[in-house]
């Protein structure tokens, strides 16, 4: 059921969507995210019915295999498919046989022999999603790769903002953290630049090297600085599973420079939108205050993740091409 | 080509379907709601709810069906077809649904949209209303008021246009490869 009375006559015409795999946000252009876009404000109405599942999927089977934890993407994930009648298989590192000495090649080609219509993939190595497209039939999906790229929180962050501030060009997005590590950041820094909007990265030297002058970004190492009028703040999470802590002298020295507190957030917009891509740390890059705070999108965020993730399955997988 | 209704022609067929809806459906009114079927059948059911206020004083909520996602042939067509949203603002239990749409042909629309509907509950009754019939239907589906039966081939396409959508009002049938001729309606 949607807050809406009056039901609208939408003419505008999206283009059409050709591609079988979604690798990466870098080669879309602007009218595939928008078009991605549109699909996924349709999607989002079928999880407030009463009977949450279309039939668009029916018979696909959709893999889900990660190779990295994950919690949040897979399930969400999961959930797009089943709401769109696709069945779907899990397989995650701990319980297959690539711990029992298979190699990722094998792994491939084995759940290929079973036949999916598409496979979900993460990875710690970038470009493993490339790879994989060599050997299946498939359609694949990056669910992220590495450091290299994570498409649909991208598009799950640019569906949340259209939401909420009605564009997508024009806009100061900062993104704040962790960088160097940050397959969200990259995502996210060429989508804002495809939209039309100024993207500002900011954290500590050793986690913001050089190389990403290169990029279509502006550098800060303040905060202050990447706040200062900013329509969006994106906070990444601090990777310490990737002995991180050696980039900086203390987890309470990195809150106190680049934890987003309350007392910072007077340098952004009136009705600046605060968004992380989870899981959180609370208390080292963002404050409890300002995640729980009236300005925090981040749950709207998860809800906005299925309808993209669920717009990328039907548009991968719905037409003939699928 | 022919035509088929000048702007003259469908809004005295559309006034006349309002007076029959409520002359058949009289007892099921105060407590129905129009569905549209995107994209012709929502400027359709508003100005059909428009008539049907001036004749019944009653304004029927309006909501819009995309049926896109409950197609049968979703599987042999190129590359998926574009979904925009579903908008219901109100609940199906239980209350009489008039169903809206431009063009009757195989039914199969009808089919998916009957299967969208009952997804968010059960209706009491489903009413069906449409502008033109146009024969060839392939499964076991009837319109309950009709604003026109036209007899085609099956290699004909009828266009129904609206001011809302396309500019103008009018019904034209024309060859598959035909092009269409939007002056001839003026």
């Amino acid at each position: 059921m949607t807050g809406r009375t009056e039901p609208t006559l939408d003419m505008t015409s999206p283009g059409q969507w050709h591609r079988r795999h979604l690798l990466a946000i870098e080669p879309l252009s602007r009218e595939e995210i928008l078009t991605v876009l549109d699909v996924a404000a349709a999607m989002k109405e079928i999880s407030q019915r009463d009977v949450k599942k279309v039939p668009a999927l029916r018979g696909k089977t959709v893999v889900l295999l990660f190779f990295e934890p994950s919690t949040r993407t897979r399930t969400s994930f999961e959930i797009a498919a089943k709401r769109l009648s696709a069945d779907t298989v899990s397989f995650s590192v701990s319980t297959s046989s690539v711990s029992k000495g298979e190699t990722f090649l094998d792994t491939v080609l084995n759940i290929q022999a079973m036949a999916p219509d598409a496979i979900v993939v993460r990875h710690r190595s970038a470009g493993a999603p490339y790879f994989i497209t060599n050997y299946i039939d498939a359609c694949v999906i990056n669910a992220g790769d590495g450091s290299h790229e994570h498409p649909t929180q991208a598009l799950l962050d640019a569906m949340t903002v259209r939401e909420r501030l009605g564009r997508l060009d024009g806009l100061k997005v900062a993104i704040v953290g962790d960088i160097l590590h940050s397959r969200v950041a990259r995502s996210n820094v060429f989508l804002w630049h495809k939209m039309g909007s100024e993207v500002w990265v900011c954290g500590p030297p050793t986690l913001l090297p050089p190389v990403f002058r290169q990029w279509p970004v502006r550098v800060t190492y303040r905060l202050e600085e990447a706040l200062e009028g900013a329509d969006v703040i994106m906070v990444l999470r601090l990777q310490l599973e990737r002995h991180i802590s050696l980039r900086f002298p203390s987890i309470r020295e990195y809150f106190q420079r680049y934890g987003l507190t309350r007392e910072r957030l007077k340098y952004a917009k009136e009705g600046v939108l605060i968004m992380h891509p989870g899981p959180m740390n609370r208390g080292i890059e963002i404050e409890s205050e300002v995640a729980d705070g009236p300005y925090s999108v981040i749950l709207y965020q998860v809800a906005n993740g299925i309808a993209v993730r669920m717009a990328v399955l039907y548009l991968l997988l719905g037409g003939a091409t699928g | 080509m022919r035509i088929v209704m000048t702007p003259e022609d469908m809004s005295r067929t559309l006034s006349r379907m309002a007076h029959e809806i409520a002359e058949k459906f009289n007892r099921e009114i105060a407590q129905a709601v129009m569905v549209g079927i995107r994209t012709r059948g929502l400027p359709l059911a508003q100005r059909l709810q428009a008539l049907l206020r001036d004749v019944t004083g009653v304004t029927l909520p309006l909501g819009v069906l995309d049926i896109t996602l409950y197609r049968d042939d979703l599987t042999q067509i190129g590359p998926a077809p574009l979904v925009r949203k579903t908008e219901l603002p109100f609940r199906v239990t239980d209350r009489p649904v008039f169903l809206i749409d431009d063009v009757l042909f195989t039914g199969r629309t009808i089919r998916a949209a009957l299967d969208e509907l009952v997804d968010y509950g059960r209706p009491r009754t489903v009413r069906l209303f449409v502008l033109i019939d146009r024969d060839h239907r392939e499964l076991p589906i009837q319109a309950d008021v009709v604003g026109q039966f036209v007899a085609t081939e099956l290699d004909e396409i009828v266009h129904v246009l609206l001011r809302e959508t396309d500019g103008r009002d009018g019904v034209v049938v024309t060859r598959r490869t035909e092009p269409l001729d939007l002056e001839a309606l003026v």
